[in-house]
C-alpha cells in the first residue's frame, strides 16, 4: 500500500471516530504538554537563578558570623565583629574593599502609617555596588554619615511606596523605633534575590544601627556584632589564596581554632555550585516526570488501538478477503497509531506552549519555553506512538479472515 | 462446447477443523475440476461442508490436507501474503452477508481491492473510472455515493459483486449470495450473476434453491463432507443465458 493511502485510510478511520480518537490522544497530549511546561519551568527557574547570582555582584567572598554557644549559663561568644571587616582589609592581599551588614526589626512610623516587623539593614557605604543594587532617586549616605552616625535612611522601593503613597519621600522624616531618620534616597526596584525581599527594607549606617537598634552590653569589650563581611577581591587574585588568608586571620583574631570556628567563608562560586545542583536535581525530577507521562500516554494509545482492532475485526476481515496482506493491515494500524500520536503530539505543544505562557503569567514562577524540548516531546510522541502502536498492530495482522469475517 | 481451460483442480481436500476429541472433519476428500466460463452451483445440506469449500476455493483458508491448483498454479501451501494476493487478483468473492464496509460510500467499498493490488497499482482517477464501469454494470451508477446503510440488501448486494469484479477475477465465488434477499431481490441478483457469466465471467455459487441451481450449468452436491455426485444441468453457456432472458419475460 502506497504510504499516502495509508494515511488517507489512517485519517478516515481517526476522523469516523472522533470521540475515541481524541481520547487515544489524551495521553499524549498530556505527555508532550507536561515535557513543555515543565522543561519551561525548569528553564525559567534556572535562568532567574543565574541572574540573581549576576546580580549578586562579581569576585565576591561571603564571611558570615556563626555563633559558638559556650557551656550552659554562659554568654555567647564570638561572631563576627565590625573590626574583623577592617582587619580583613588590611591584612589580606587582593582585597579591594569590604562592606559590611548587620539587620534588626523595628516598627516604623510615618504620620498615620505603621509598619509593624521592617527589616532595618546597616550596611556601609559600599554596600549599593556589591549588591548591585541602583539607586532611584536621591542618593545612598556617604562615608561621612557612616562615621557620624547621621540619623539618615534609603528606602526599599515597597517600604517607600507603603510609606509614602505617590509623595515624593526624600526630605520626609520616618519615625524608627524610638529615632527619627531623614530620608535621602530610595533604590529601584530589586525583587525577591533567594528568601530576601530587599525591597522591603530600610537601609542606614550600620553605626546607627550599633547604637539606637541593638542592645548589646558586651560591645564595649568584643566589638559590635555583624552578620556578614562581603569581600570584594580584586579578579586577578588567587581566590583560593584569599580565604586561606581571611581564615588564618579570622582564627587568630578570635582565639579558635579551624574546628571551632564561629566564621564561615563561602564564595559565589560556591553558591553557583549549590543551585545548580538543586536545579539539576529538579530538571531531572521533571524529565522523569515528564517521560512516564508520555509513556503512560503511549499505554493509552497501546490500550485503545487494541479495542479499536476488536471493534473493528469485521473490518479486517473484509480487508482480508478482498486482498490485504498481513503487512498491509499492520502498516494500516501502524499508521493510524503513528498519526494519532502525531496529531495528539501537535495538540499537546500548542497545550504545553499555551500553557507553559499562562503559567508563567498567573504564577510566581518564571517559564522560558524552550525550542529543544518541542522537538524532544514531539519526536518521543512519535517513538511512543510507533512503539505501543506495533502490538496492536500485528494482533490486526495476525487474524484470520474467516474469523475475522465471523466476529460479530 | 469447446475445449475449455481448467480453472479449479481440487485433489482430495479435507479440512479438519480443531484438534483431538473435539476436532471435525469438514472435508473428507473433494476432488472437483471447474472449467474456465464454467457456472456451478454447489448444494447439500446445512454443514455438509459447502462454506468450508468456498473459503478454501476462495483462498480464505488452507485446506488441511490434499491439493488445490486455480489457474494453474498451486495454492495449497502459500503463506497467508501469497494467499492474500491471489484472492485479490484471481478471486472475486461474495459473501451472504454482503460485507460491505459501513460508513463507506459504495464507490471507495468498490475500490477498496484496489488499494492492495500491489501487481498492478492504478491511479486514484484510473481505479474510481473503473469502479464506475463496474457500478455500471450492477446497475448502480446513480448510488455511487452511497453508503451501506442507505440501500437496500438487494443493493448492497450489488455494490459486493461490483467490488468482486474490480480486479478482473478468473472467478466469482459466490456462497449463498441471494440467502438474506427476498425473492424478488434475489432474482435480479441471480439475473446480474447470468449476465456476467454470459460475458464469460466463471461463477462458483453456493445455493440452497434447486431452481435456481437448475439455471446452471452443472450443480455439485456435497453430503457430510464429501461430493454426492454431480449433475450436469443440461446447459451449455448460450442455454443458460437464454433461459434467463425467458425468465425475464
Ligand atoms: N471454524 C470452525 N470451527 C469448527 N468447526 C467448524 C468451523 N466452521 C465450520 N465448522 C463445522 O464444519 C462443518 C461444515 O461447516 P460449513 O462448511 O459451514 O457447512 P455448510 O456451509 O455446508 O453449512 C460443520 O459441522 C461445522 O460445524
Ligand atoms: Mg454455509
Amino acid at each position: 500500500m502506497k504510504p499516502s493511502e495509508a494515511m488517507r485510510i489512517a485519517w478516515e478511520a481517526i476522523l469516523k471516530n472522533k470521540v475515541r480518537s481524541v481520547l487515544t490522544m489524551l495521553g499524549i497530549i498530556i505527555g508532550v504538554a507536561a515535557v513543555i511546561i515543565m522543561v519551561a519551568i525548569s528553564a525559567g527557574t534556572e535562568a532567574t537563578i543565574s541572574e540573581q547570582i549576576t546580580s549578586l555582584g562579581s569576585n565576591l567572598v561571603f564571611v558570615q558570623g556563626s555563633f559558638q554557644r559556650g557551656g550552659p549559663g554562659q554568654i555567647p561568644t564570638g561572631g563576627l565583629v565590625y573590626d574583623d571587616a577592617a582587619a580583613i582589609q588590611d591584612n589580606v592581599s587582593g582585597v579591594v574593599s569590604v562592606v559590611v551588614e548587620q539587620n534588626s526589626s523595628e516598627t516604623v512610623k510615618v504620620g498615620d502609617v505603621t509598619l509593624e516587623n521592617v527589616e532595618l539593614l546597616g550596611t556601609t557605604t559600599g554596600f549599593p555596588s556589591v549588591r548591585d543594587m541602583d539607586i532611584a532617586e536621591g542618593r545612598y549616605f556617604s562615608e561621612k554619615e557612616l562615621e557620624r552616625k547621621s540619623k539618615v535612611a534609603v528606602l526599599g522601593s515597597t517600604i517607600a511606596e507603603e510609606l509614602f503613597g505617590d509623595e515624593n519621600p526624600i526630605g520626609q522624616t520616618i519615625t524608627v523605633g524610638n529615632t527619627k531618620l531623614v530620608v535621602i534616597g530610595v533604590f529601584e526596584e530589586k525583587g525577591l534575590v533567594g528568601n530576601t525581599d530587599f525591597d522591603s527594607r530600610v537601609y542606614l549606617p550600620i553605626s546607627v544601627v550599633f547604637q539606637k537598634f541593638i542592645f548589646n552590653p558586651f560591645a564595649r569589650f568584643m566589638g559590635d556584632n555583624i552578620r556578614m563581611v562581603y569581600v570584594e577581591v580584586d579578579p586577578a587574585a588567587n581566590l583560593d589564596d584569599i580565604i586561606t588568608q581571611i581564615e588564618l586571620l579570622l582564627i587568630k583574631r578570635h582565639e579558635v581554632t579551624a574546628d571551632t570556628a564561629d566564621f564561615a567563608i563561602t564564595t559565589q562560586q560556591d553558591i553557583i555550585a549549590t543551585q545548580e545542583s538543586t536545579t539539576a536535581a529538579f530538571r531531572s525530577l521533571l524529565a522523569w516526570v515528564a517521560g512516564v507521562s508520555l509513556i503512560v500516554g503511549g499505554i493509552g494509545i497501546m490500550n485503545i488501538m487494541l479495542v479499536s482492532v476488536t471493534e473493528r475485526t469485521r473490518e479486517i476481515g473484509i480487508r482480508q478477503a478482498v486482498g490485504a496482506t498481513p503487512s498491509d493491515i499492520r502498516i494500516q494500524f501502524l499508521t493510524e497509531a503513528l498519526l494519532l500520536s502525531i496529531v495528539g503530539g501537535l495538540i499537546g505543544i500548542f497545550v504545553g506552549v499555551g500553557g507553559s505562557y499562562i503559567f508563567g503569567l498567573i504564577s510566581d514562577m518564571r517559564t522560558v519555553i524552550q525550542a529543544s524540548s518541542i522537538l524532544l516531546a514531539f519526536g518521543s510522541a512519535a517513538i511512543v506512538g510507533a512503539f505501543f502502536g506495533y502490538y496492536p498492530a500485528n494482533r490486526a495482522a495476525q487474524l484470520d479472515p474467516i474469523e475475522a469475517l465471523r466476529y460479530e | 462446447m469447446t475445449a475449455q481451460q481448467t480453472i479449479i483442480q481440487t485433489i482430495d481436500l479435507t479440512k479438519v477443523y480443531g484438534m483431538g476429541d473435539v476436532s471435525v472433519a469438514a472435508l473428507k476428500g473433494v476432488s472437483v475440476d471447474i472449467l474456465a466460463g464454467e457456472f456451478v452451483a454447489i448444494m447439500g445440506p446445512s454443514g455438509s461442508g459447502k462454506s468450508t469449500l468456498m473459503h478454501i476455493l476462495g483462498c480464505l483458508s488452507h485446506p488441511t490436507d490434499g491439493r488445490y491448483i486455480l489457474d494453474g498454479e498451486d495454492v495449497s501451501h502459500m503463506d497467508r501474503a501469497q494467499l492474500a494476493a491471489v484472492r485479490n487478483q484471481k478471486i472475486g468473492f461474495v459473501f451472504q452477508a454482503y460485507n460491505l464496509l459501513a460508513r463507506t460510500s459504495a464507490l471507495r467499498n468498490v475500490t477498496l481491492p484496489l488499494l492492495y493490488n500491489h501487481a498492478n497499482p492504478k491511479t486514484l482517477a484510473e481505479g474510481d473510472e473503473k469502479a464506475r464501469v463496474v457500478l455500471e454494470l450492477v446497475g448502480l451508477a446513480d448510488r455511487m455515493n452511497h453508503q451501506p446503510h442507505e440501500l437496500s440488501g438487494g443493493q448492497q448486494q450489488r455494490v459486493a459483486i461490483a467490488r468482486a469484479l474490480i480486479n478482473d477475477p478468473v472467478m466469482v465465488i459466490a456462497d449463498e449470495p441471494t440467502g438474506n434477499l427476498d425473492s424478488h431481490s434475489g432474482e435480479e441478483i441471480m439475473g446480474l450473476l447470468h449476465v456476467l457469466h454470459q460475458k464469460g465471467t466463471t461463477i462458483v455459487m453456493v445455493t440452497h434453491d434447486p431452481k435456481i441451481a437448475t439455471h446452471t450449468q452443472r450443480t455439485i452436491h456435497l453430503l457430510d463432507g464429501l461430493v454426492d455426485n454431480v449433475v450436469n444441468n443440461g446447459h451449455d453457456v448460450a442455454q443458460v443465458s437464454d433461459l434467463r432472458y425467458k425468465e425475464a419475460k
